[in-house]
């Protein structure tokens, strides 16, 4: 590390205090993927990773490489971008999937398609009979 | 000073990251069901990313970044065909 001697020390601090948050963060993630018991829960758990996790190391990297060459390095924001705007695609189609694998195995834990249907065509009819509750 | 600093936080950092990285993988092996383990594979993509930006870090290189993105546009798109693997059962219709 002997890049780093001439850093000033609260650089060296904001860095070491972003790197550790955001690698704690992942980590705790992980142990969320790895202890949560059914898979719509642990779909959340690496989502904390790919939020503040990327974003702190990715804020202590651009910080450090900003003080060592003298300039504004901001490269490190293509990431943070693409990873902002693709985790949310990509985990809505796996959950999506996962439903509809989940729904074809008519397992048990997961509403079935009649039952959401059902739930729906009953909004429809209250709204249409001014608001009022319909008499069964 | 400050390199020393640096040099503890960015281990600590590390040694976070590969638990972080063998907690995914524990999950790529053990998980239930194929959506399990393709949750696993993307968070280890995550994992791998910024494993490689400390190693920039430790190292004052910025060749590490171009690898880094390479590892995420990598993630997106496999994960994105698993998904529509899992779903329909081809990728490419």
């Amino acid at each position: 590390m002997s890049h780093a001697a001439n850093l000033p020390l609260w650089a060296a601090l904001l860095v070491a205090l972003l790197l550790v948050l955001g690698s704690g963060l992942t980590l705790l993630g992980a142990i969320g993927l790895v202890r949560l018991d059914s898979f719509y829960k642990r779909v959340h758990s690496p989502t904390l990773g790919t939020t503040w996790g990327t974003g702190g190391i990715l804020l202590g990297s651009m910080l450090f490489f900003s003080m060592i060459e003298g300039r504004p390095v901001l490269h490190e924001l293509l990431i943070a971008v693409f990873v902002t705007v693709t985790t949310p695609v990509t985990l809505m189609l796996l959950a999506r999937a996962a439903l509809y694998r989940d729904r074809m195995e008519k397992n048990p834990e997961v509403p079935t398609f009649t039952a959401v249907a059902e739930r729906s065509s009953e909004v429809v009819v209250k709204g249409t009979k001014n608001g009022e509750p319909e008499k069964s | 000073m400050s390199a020393a600093i640096l040099l503890w936080a960015v281990t600590i950092s590390q040694i976070f990251l590969a638990l972080a990285a063998l907690c995914c993988g524990f999950r790529l092996f053990r998980g239930p069901r194929a959506q399990d383990r393709v949750l696993a594979l993307d968070a280890l993509y995550v994992c791998a990313m910024l494993m490689l930006l400390t190693f920039g870090i430790r190292t004052g290189s910025t060749l590490y970044f171009e690898a880094a993105l390479v590892i995420a546009l990598l993630g997106f798109v496999s994960t994105s065909a698993l998904a529509k693997f899992l779903m329909r059962g081809e990728v490419i219709e």
